[in-house]
C-alpha cells in the first residue's frame, strides 16, 4: 500500500536508530519531524473481515490529508500519512501501533473500528505518549488520555433510538427485542439498553435479549421467536446484528411475514456504507440511528461528497463515483481536521500540547457544528434517526434539539462515574 | 416510490404536458382550501386544528400533505398580488449554485406547471418554509395512519393489506371498525380475510358490548389467534369481568395455545429440512471429491463464491441488457454457475491437482492455497465489499400454509434444489455407466484401471462435477445470505462436519448427516440460543466421530487402501 522505498528505509531506520540514541530523554519534541512534512499514522485494517468497512475510512482520511496538503498543510508542513495494515488482526493492531509511534514517529494517528482494536493499541499509545483519533459509534466505558473519541457513546445514539421508538411520534413501542452479534459492543450496548427500558418503565416481561455468533446465516428460528414476540402488537427490535448476518436476516424477517409497519427494525450497526452490498428491497421502511447521513442537507456535505466521489474516482478506487459516505466516515474526516485545528492552536505538534487544544475545539462538520467536549475527550454530536430507503439512503425522520454532550459511562448502568481529563486525572467515581 | 414516479413523470419532458393538463383541474372544496392556507401558519396552535380539520375530512387527495408536513417538505410560495399558496416541493436539483425545487400542489400532490406546460422549477431561498414542530408531528401521525391505514387495505399487495389489518387490529381503534367491515365484505384472499376477522374481532374484543365481547372472544380462540393471546390473558385474569366472558376467554387462550404449540412443531420441522437442504447442497460436491479421490479440497468454499458472483454477474447482464427478463434472470444463473465453478474445478485438477494424488497432506495446502488465491482475485476483480445480488419476485416472500406459518419461498426453492441436485446425482451414480465407473474407481482404483477404466479422466470429471455442484450452492446461497470474497469461510466448516460425521464417500451418509445437524440445530437452537446451540451441536458432532470415526456409514468391502 504504501510506496516505502528502500531508501527510505534506511532513512527511518537510521533516524529511529538516531531517535532512539539520542531522544530517550525528550521523546515527544523528536516526534515533530522537519523537512517540510509531518507524519501521521492511518491504523485502518485493508484486508480480513473488516476492511469491508475500514477502508472507507482509510480512503476518506487520506482525502482529508489531501485537501489540507493542497492549502499549504498544517502550520507550513504537509502532511505524509504512513499507512500500515493491521489486516483485522487484534495482535497485529498493537504491533502496527508500536510502529508508527516508535519507528515511524508519527504525531497522531487516526484508526480503528472494533473495540477489540482499541482496546489493544490502548497501551501502546497510552505508553508511548501517542494520539489516536477513533472515529466510531463504540460502547462507551472507556476514557483513555491517548485517544480522542470522535464516534457516538450510547447516549448519543441507543438511548434516543430507544426514546424515540417509545415516543408517540416513533410508534409508542412497548416490547423491545433486543438482538446482536456475540461480543462486546452489543452485550454492553443491551446492558445499557435494557437498564435504560426498565428505569422508564418498561416491564422486565417485554424486553428479550438474544446473541447470535459472529457470521451467522440462519435466522430462521430468531425470526419465529420475534414474530411470536411482537404478536398482539407494539412490538419492535433493536438491532445490534454486525456486518455479514444482517443480509441473511431482513430476509429472512421479511419473508416469514414480518413488515416495518408492525415491528420495525432499529439498526445500530447499518448505515450507507454496509447498505451498498445488501438487496435493500427487504429493508425499506426500517429505521437506524447515527449522527450523520448522507442524505444530511448542508451545504458542506453537499461539497464533501461531491469531493469524496471526485478522489475515489481520480484514484481509481473500487466503486468509483458510486461511492458513498456514512457516519464513521463523516467522524474520521473531521477527526483529521480537528487535530489539525489544535495543531495550529497550540502551535506545535506535542502530543501533549495538542491534546490540551483539542479541548472544546470547534469544527463545522459535513453533518452540521460538532464541538470536542472540554474535558471527556469525546464529542458532542447531532443525534438523527433516519428510515432506510430503497436506494440505500436515509431519510431523517427525528432529529435531537442541538448537540447531545457524550457520557462515556451511561447514567444508567454506572451512574457513579464519569470522566475529566481537566479537573480529575481520567475516570472518577461521582461522590453522592 | 409514488413520489419518485411522480419526480419522473415531470423530468421528462415528453410526458410532461399531458399530466400537466389532467392536474390543473382539481381544485380543493373551499372548507379544506381555508385549512390548506392555515396549516401553513406560523401560529402552532392554528397549524395543528387545521391538521385536524384536514385529516377529519377522509379526503385521500390529503395524504401526501400530511406525509409532507411530518417531512417537512411543505412551502409557502408567494404568488403575485400579495397572495400565498401552500405547496409541496419535490427533490431538490442543483443548477450551478442554486438549488431548484419542483412544486406540486398542496391537494393531491399534482405537478404545478409553468408558462408553456413546464413543470414549473422554482429556487428554494424564494419559497417560505413551514415549520413543523414536534407537537405538529405528534398529531399528525395517528391521522396519517388512519389514512394509510385505509389506503392499504385496498392495495394491490396482499402482503401490505393484511399487514395493515393486523395493525388496525393491534391498536384496537373502534373508528377503523366500518373501515375493516367494508374492506372484508371485498376481500377474496383468504388469509387477509383472516386478518380482518381476527382486526375485527380483536376491536370488539377491546371495546364492544358484553355480550359481542364474548362473541369475539371465542371466535379469536376458533381463529388461533397468537395476536389476541396477551389481550385474552388479561381479559381472563380481570377479577370483576363478568363470569361468562371470562369463560370464553380463558377457553380461547387454551385453544390457541394448544394451535402455538402445533404450529411451533410443524415450524421447527420445516426450518430443520430447509437448514439441512443448505447443509446437503453444500457438501454433496465436497463429498463426492472426498470420497472418490481422497482429496480433502479446501477450495470448496471458494468454488461456492465463484458460482455466487457468477450469479451477480448474470443480473449485471440481465439488468443492462435484458431487463424486461430480469425475473428469470435466477434460472439462467443457475446452470451458468454450475457450469463456470465446474470448469474452474476443471482446470483445477488438470492443471495442479493430478501430479499431487496420494499425497493428502500436499492436496490440502494445495487447495488451501487456492482457496486465498480464488478469494484475492474475486477481492481484487470485485472490490472487497459485499455485492448486492438482488432476489427475484419469485423468491421474495412466503406462501402461508396455515395460520401463524408462512414458509418463506427462497427457502422452499433451495429445499426442491437439493431435492433434484441428489435425485440427480443418484441417477448419475448407479444407473448410467459413467456412474459405474465413478463407483469402481471410489472402490478400487487399482482394480478399475487394470479393467480399462481410464481413472484419470474419471478424476477429472469427477472433480469438475463437484466443483459444479459448489457453483450450484453457491448460486441458491445468494438467495438467503449475502455475497462477498469471504463466503466460502462461512460455509466451509460447515460442509466439512457434514461429510465427515456422513461417512467418506457415501451419498446417503451425506443426506442423513445434513438433515441430522439441520434439525438438530433447530431443535436445540429455540431453548439455548443460537451461540450455545452452534457449541452444542460441535460438541455432539465430536463426540459421535469419537465413537464412530468413519462416520454415519463406513466403507465396507474390499477396499484398495483400507
Amino acid at each position: 500500500m504504501q510506496d516505502f522505498s528502500r531508501r527510505d528505509f534506511l532513512k527511518t531506520t537510521a533516524a529511529a536508530g538516531l531517535g532512539a540514541a539520542a531522544g530517550l530523554g525528550f521523546p515527544s519534541v523528536l516526534r515533530a519531524q522537519g523537512g517540510g512534512t509531518v507524519k501521521v499514522g492511518v491504523l485502518h485494517s485493508l484486508s480480513g473481515t473488516m476492511a469491508i468497512s475500514e477502508v472507507s475510512l482509510r480512503d476518506v482520511c487520506m482525502m482529508a490529508f489531501e485537501e489540507i496538503n493542497a492549502k499549504g498543510g498544517v502550520m507550513g508542513k504537509k502532511i505524509e500519512p504512513v499507512v500500515v495494515d493491521p489486516a483485522s488482526n487484534w495482535d497485529l493492531f498493537a504491533e502496527k501501533a508500536k510502529q508508527l509511534l516508535l519507528q515511524d514517529k508519527v504525531a497522531v494517528t487516526f484508526g480503528c473500528w472494533t473495540s477489540v482494536s482499541r482496546k489493544s493499541v490502548l497501551p501502546v499509545f497510552e505508553n508511548n505518549e501517542g494520539l489516536l483519533f477513533y472515529p466510531v459509534q463504540y460502547e462507551g466505558e472507556e476514557c483513555s488520555k491517548a485517544v480522542f473519541y470522535t464516534g457516538a457513546t450510547p447516549n448519543q445514539q441507543l438511548i434516543p433510538a430507544a426514546e424515540y421508538l417509545k415516543s408517540k411520534e416513533g410508534g409508542g413501542y412497548k416490547k423491545f427485542y433486543l438482538l446482536g452479534t456475540d461480543y462486546v459492543f452489543p452485550r454492553t450496548a443491551n446492558k445499557i439498553l435494557r437498564a435504560y427500558l426498565l428505569a422508564t418503565g418498561v416491564p422486565a416481561d417485554n424486553i428479550a435479549e438474544e446473541y447470535t455468533p459472529f457470521n451467522h446465516q440462519d435466522y430462521q428460528t430468531i425470526v419465529g421467536k420475534i414474530k411470536r414476540f411482537s404478536s398482539g402488537g407494539g412490538a419492535c427490535v433493536l438491532s445490534t446484528i454486525n456486518g455479514d448476518s444482517n443480509v441473511p436476516f431482513y430476509k429472512e424477517f421479511a419473508n416469514q411475514g414480518l413488515r416495518s409497519e408492525n415491528a420495525p427494525i432499529m439498526a445500530f450497526s447499518v448505515a450507507e456504507d454496509e447498505l451498498r452490498g445488501m438487496d435493500t428491497s427487504s429493508l425499506v421502511g426500517h429505521l437506524a440511528a447515527w449522527n450523520y447521513y448522507q442524505s444530511v442537507e448542508t451545504p458542506q456535505n453537499k461539497k464533501f461528497i461531491q469531493n469524496f466521489k471526485n478522489y475515489c474516482e481520480k484514484n481509481k478506487l473500487p466503486g468509483g463515483s458510486k461511492r458513498v459516505t456514512d457516519d464513521p466516515m463523516e467522524a474520521a474526516y473531521f477527526g483529521v481536521y480537528v487535530w489539525k485545528q489544535a495543531v495550529e492552536k497550540a502551535k506545535s505538534f506535542d502530543v501533549a500540547a495538542v491534546r490540551k487544544a483539542v479541548y472544546g475545539q470547534k469544527f463545522l462538520a459535513p453533518g452540521g457544528e460538532i464541538k470536542m467536549d472540554e474535558a471527556n475527550h469525546h464529542t458532542y454530536k447531532p443525534v438523527l434517526i433516519g428510515e432506510i430507503l430503497k436506494d440505500g439512503q436515509f431519510k431523517v425522520v427525528s432529529r435531537s434539539k442541538g448537540l447531545v454532550k457524550a457520557e462515556p459511562w451511561s447514567k444508567y448502568t454506572s451512574p457513579d462515574k464519569g470522566c475529566d481529563w481537566v479537573g480529575h486525572q481520567g475516570t472518577y467515581q461521582k461522590k453522592a | 416510490m409514488v413520489i419518485r414516479l411522480l419526480l419522473a413523470l415531470v423530468l421528462l419532458p415528453g410526458l410532461t404536458a399531458p399530466a400537466a393538463a389532467q392536474s390543473a383541474a382539481s381544485t380543493p372544496p373551499p372548507e379544506i382550501a381555508k385549512a390548506l392556507a392555515e396549516v401553513a401558519s406560523s401560529d402552532a396552535a392554528v397549524q395543528e386544528a387545521a391538521a385536524v380539520v384536514l385529516g377529519k375530512t377522509g379526503d385521500r387527495k390529503i395524504l401526501p400533505l400530511l406525509e409532507a408536513l411530518r417531512e417537512g417538505s411543505v412551502y409557502v410560495r408567494p404568488l403575485p398580488g400579495g397572495k400565498k399558496e401552500t405547496v409541496i416541493v419535490g427533490d431538490k436539483v442543483s443548477e450551478g449554485d442554486k438549488t431548484l425545487v419542483p412544486l406540486f400542489s398542496a391537494y393531491g400532490r399534482e405537478p404545478l406547471v409553468g408558462p408553456g406546460g413546464k413543470p414549473l422549477l422554482i429556487e428554494l431561498s424564494k419559497l417560505e418554509e413551514v415549520s413543523t414542530g414536534r407537537s405538529l408531528r405528534l398529531v399528525l401521525r395517528p391521522l396519517i395512519d388512519a389514512f394509510s391505514g385505509q389506503t392499504q387495505l385496498a392495495d394491490p399487495d396482499w402482503t401490505v393489506r393484511q399487514a395493515a389489518a393486523v395493525k388496525m387490529g393491534n391498536g384496537g381503534d373502534p373508528g377503523s371498525l366500518p373501515a375493516l367491515t367494508e374492506a372484508l365484505a371485498k376481500e377474496k384472499d383468504r388469509w387477509v380475510r383472516y386478518a380482518l376477522e381476527e382486526a375485527i374481532a380483536l376491536i370488539q374484543l377491546k371495546s364492544g358490548p358484553p355480550a359481542e365481547r364474548v362473541i369475539a372472544a371465542t371466535k379469536l380462540g376458533a381463529l388461533g389467534s397468537t395476536d389476541a393471546l396477551d389481550r385474552l390473558r388479561d381479559v381472563a385474569a380481570t377479577a370483576d369481568g363478568p363470569p361468562e366472558l371470562k369463560q370464553a376467554a380463558a377457553e380461547a387462550v387454551k385453544r390457541i395455545e394448544r394451535w402455538g404449540l402445533l404450529t411451533q412443531g410443524i415450524q421447527v420441522i420445516f426450518q430443520g429440512v430447509s437448514l439441512g437442504s443448505i447443509l446437503l447442497l453444500m457438501a454433496l460436491g465436497l463429498a463426492i471429491i472426498f470420497g472418490l479421490m481422497g482429496v480433502i479440497n479446501m477450495a470448496h468454499g471458494e468454488l461456492m463464491a465463484l458460482g455466487a458472483y457468477t450469479t451477480f454477474v448474470t443480473q449485471g447482464w440481465f439488468q443492462s441488457y435484458a431487463p424486461g427478463a430480469f425475473e428469470y434472470y435466477f434460472l439462467v444463473s443457475l446452470p451458468l454457475a454450475f457450469l463456470v465453478a465446474g470448469t474452474v474445478g476443471f482446470a483445477l485438477e488438470r492443471g495442479i491437482i493430478r501430479f499431487l494424488y496420494g499425497r493428502p497432506l500436499e492436496t490440502l495446502l494445495l487447495t488451501w492455497g487456492i482457496s486465498l488465491m480464488i478469494q484475492q482475485g474475486l477481492r481484487l476483480w470485485f472490490g472487497a465489499a459485499n455485492v448486492d445480488v438482488l432476489s427475484p419476485k419469485w423468491l421474495s416472500g412466503g406462501v402461508p400454509v396455515m395460520v401463524g406459518i408462512q414458509l418463506p419461498f427462497n427457502r422452499l426453492f433451495i429445499i426442491g434444489l437439493a431435492t433434484v441436485a441428489v435425485a440427480g446425482m443418484y441417477l448419475l451414480l448407479f444407473k448410467t455407466d459413467a456412474g459405474l465407473r465413478i463407483r469402481a474407481v471410489t472402490q478400487n482404483r487399482g482394480m478399475a484401471a487394470c479393467l480399462g477404466v481410464r481413472s484419470r479422466r474419471v478424476d477429472a470429471l469427477t472433480f469438475a462435477l463437484g466443483s459444479g455442484l459448489a457453483g450450484l450452492a453457491g448460486c441458491a446461497l445468494t438467495q438467503i445470505g449475502n455475497v462477498g470474497p469471504e463466503l466460502g469461510q462461512n460455509y466451509i466448516v460447515d460442509s466439512f462436519m457434514v461429510v465427515v460425521t456422513g461417512g467418506v464417500g457415501k451419498l446417503l451418509g451425506t443426506i442423513l448427516a445434513a438433515i441430522g445437524i439441520g434439525g438438530l440445530n433447530k431443535i436445540i437452537e429455540p431453548s439455548f440460543g443460537a451461540v450455545f446451540g452452534k457449541v452444542a451441536i460441535l460438541v455432539l458432532v465430536i463426540l459421535f466421530i469419537q465413537r464412530r470415526p468413519s462416520g454415519l456409514f463406513a466403507a465396507k468391502g474390499r477396499y484398495a487402501d483400507s
